[in-house]
């Protein structure tokens, strides 16, 4: 028996941090933004179905209460009003977790949204693996629910940087969107990179000679930080982050897929439907025969518990990256 | 941008003169109701088949609000100060295309391309192809969060324009309307009508073997509107239910919804009694005996 045991790990709140301890952040940088564009565009509304405070959508009720419509615990009706917002002239905000979104008003968002190609904005709180609550909070297949529906852009930012640049550019964008929030105090990661968002665009964040990174989401982050660390071994690693997963910056990501690197997409979102399969789609249909590595989440339905172990558990930490890249070059 | 703009509580004789008589309005409306089921049974005589059943129950309710209720401009279909009327029950395009020929909105002429291939007129209605089509419905349970967010939108623009959602009883089983039916009341969408055709018929069977929904009147009650229940194939009826709609419509106030009992086939004798059918089956003989029966039941009333 071993001497002593280390104590389990809590799953503290819903909305668990992956901010690293000392790392700069931004608090609440989604209603920022949103209160800014609204600013300007006298158009934009919010709406939350009872998840303003954790949507970071209450920052926009306090700015703006007679834009703000809380229509409760009801996603059928928060993303048909939506919709009938849109129809009026208005250019909806509709806040609410990612599962929810997109597994119980799906038909909503599809027919009444997507359908007529309205300016409707789903901003979609816990993508992926940022909560400990289990399956019925973890939206691991958000991604690939979202992909089928036409006219509809999907965005998954990596930082604050990503999020306070994508809100006025999904209020400017025609048609449908769905944002991947992140909330609370969320990490400013790519300022230091002299990066730019851009609705659409895939960017290369730094060059590498040995092995090409294909991310979004807060998996740049990890991607970042990954390639950072095995430069210790002598490994020299390419970023290329792909906020835009839909439509796809096809020829920014397979001008660096096509080479003799090894290459390696990293998503918090299931292995099935997301990232990965986006590549793979788009180096099969240009016929070019690269191999390509998934860093994500199994298809499985995710265990509850501290953010930390799960992320360990299911390969998102820097460590098992680094690990995963390594066996690959062997 | 303001709230506090008031919605047009007023019916003005839209169609008619500013002197019609109450029995000159009946008579106007209820000849727009006739001309409404002849385009149906025409358009169903075109496809051999189809939702005929349901144009003919709903053609009154129709005719109220095309003939008489409605504030449109049939030839600028996004006049931005129209009211706003919401097909949910996409299956009712037959309905809704011959009142819309009625409107003047599209040709009469253009009817009997229903359903069929490049047809602007679909067999379930759909905002992307026909003009005075607000939204795609057919997904039941749709309409009214939509019209929620219309009559939201609108009063935040300070528009006077009332929205009208069109439902059935069968979409009384959907969840969303209920969500909305909350939503409608929390909200004080004084500028929003519900009319509810309540056949009593949906695509299994009898409603009450499907999926009771009585009491209806008292759970419309019970969520806050402002209700009424009437025979939904008695223009008089009709005509003083929507007066009284308007009538207490406002920017903020209860949302009204009129409960309308209807026959499906009604006005074709032929049809009423003709067992009860969602989709009902006509041979092609029987057509003309249609627009016979119901011709000849509007004349006889008309001369009454």
């Amino acid at each position: 028996m071993s001497a002593v045991a280390a104590p389990k790990l809590k799953t503290s709140a819903m909305i668990a941090s992956f901010a690293d301890p000392g790392q700069k952040t931004a608090p609440a940088p989604f209603g920022h933004a949103l209160v800014k564009a609204a600013q300007e565009n006298d158009k934009i509304v919010g709406l939350t179905a009872d998840l303003g405070k954790y949507t970071d959508m209450h920052i926009f009720a306090q700015a703006f209460p007679e834009r703000f419509f809380q229509m409760g615990m009801a996603e059928q009706l928060l993303f048909g009003a939506a919709a009938g917002l849109a129809e009026t002239g208005l250019v909806p905000f509709a806040s609410t977790y990612s599962v929810f979104a997109a597994r119980r008003a799906y038909d909503f968002l599809c027919l009444d949204a997507a359908e007529p190609n309205l300016n409707v904005n789903i901003v979609g709180g816990l993508p992926g693996l940022t909560t400990g609550y289990g399956p019925s909070h973890q939206a691991t297949e958000d991604m690939a629910i979202f992909r089928g529906m036409p006219n509809l852009t999907i965005v998954d930012p990596c930082d604050s940087t990503d999020i306070e640049q994508a809100v006025p550019q999904l209020a400017a964008s025609e048609g449908p969107t769905y944002l991947r929030l992140l909330r609370g105090n969320v990490p400013t990661v790519l300022d230091e990179y002299g990066y730019t968002f851009e609705l659409g665009k895939a960017k290369v964040l730094r060059g590498g000679n040995d092995v090409v990174f294909v991310s979004s989401g807060l998996m740049t982050m990890r991607a970042l930080q990954a390639a950072k660390a095995l430069a210790e071994h002598n490994v020299d690693v390419a970023v290329v982050h792909t906020p835009t997963i839909k439509p796809f910056d096809a020829a920014t990501v397979l001008a660096e897929i096509n080479t003799d690197r090894l290459a390696v997409t990293l998503e918090n979102h299931s292995v099935t439907g997301g990232l990965f399969e986006t590549v793979a789609s788009a180096v099969v249909t240009a016929g070019i025969g690269r191999r390509v590595v998934p860093v994500a989440l199994p298809d499985a339905f995710l265990d509850a518990g501290a953010l930390p172990t799960l992320h360990d558990r299911y390969g998102l930490t820097v460590q098992k990256i680094v690990a995963k890249v390594l066996s690959e070059l062997k | 941008m303001t709230t506090t703009h008031e919605v047009h509580t007023a019916t003005p004789l839209r169609k008619g003169s500013t002197t019609e008589t109450p029995a000159e309005r009946l008579e106007r409306v209820s000849a727009a109701a006739y001309r409404i089921r002849h385009h149906a049974l025409n358009m169903g005589e075109v496809q051999g088949q189809g939702y005929v059943g349901q144009a003919l129950g709903a053609a009154d309710m129709m005719a109220v609000v095309y003939a008489d209720q409605l504030r449109f401009r049939p030839e600028d279909p996004h006049w931005e100060a129209r009211d706003r009327f919401l097909l949910s029950t996409g299956h009712y395009a037959i309905g809704h295309y011959a009142a819309l020929a009625e409107a003047g909105t599209i040709p009469v002429s253009e009817l009997e391309t229903y359903g069929s291939d490049d047809s602007r007129l679909p067999m379930s209605g759909m905002s992307t192809y026909t003009p005075g089509m607000e939204i795609s419905g057919g997904s039941l349970g749709h309409g009214l969060p939509i019209a929620i967010g219309m009559a939201l939108g609108l009063r935040y623009q300070g528009s006077g324009a009332r929205v009208y959602n069109f439902l059935s009883d069968g979409e009384l089983d959907e969840g969303s309307t209920w969500e909305a039916a909350m939503g409608g009341h929390h909200h004080q969408l004084g500028n929003l009508t519900a009319m509810v055709d309540i056949n009593a018929l949906q695509a299994d069977g009898k409603t009450d073997t499907v999926l009771r929904t009585e009491p209806v009147t008292e759970k419309w009650e019970a969520f806050g509107w402002y209700t009424q229940r009437v025979n939904g194939n008695d223009v008089g009826a009709l005509l003083a239910a929507f007066d009284n709609a308007a009538a207490q419509a406002a920017a903020v106030g209860a949302p009204s919804v009129i409960l309308c009992d209807t026959k499906v086939g009604r006005g074709v004798p032929l049809l009423e009694e003709r067992e009860k059918a969602h989709f009902m089956r006509i041979e092609e003989h029987e057509w003309q005996t249609c627009r016979e029966q119901l011709t000849a039941g509007f004349e006889r009333k008309a001369v009454r």
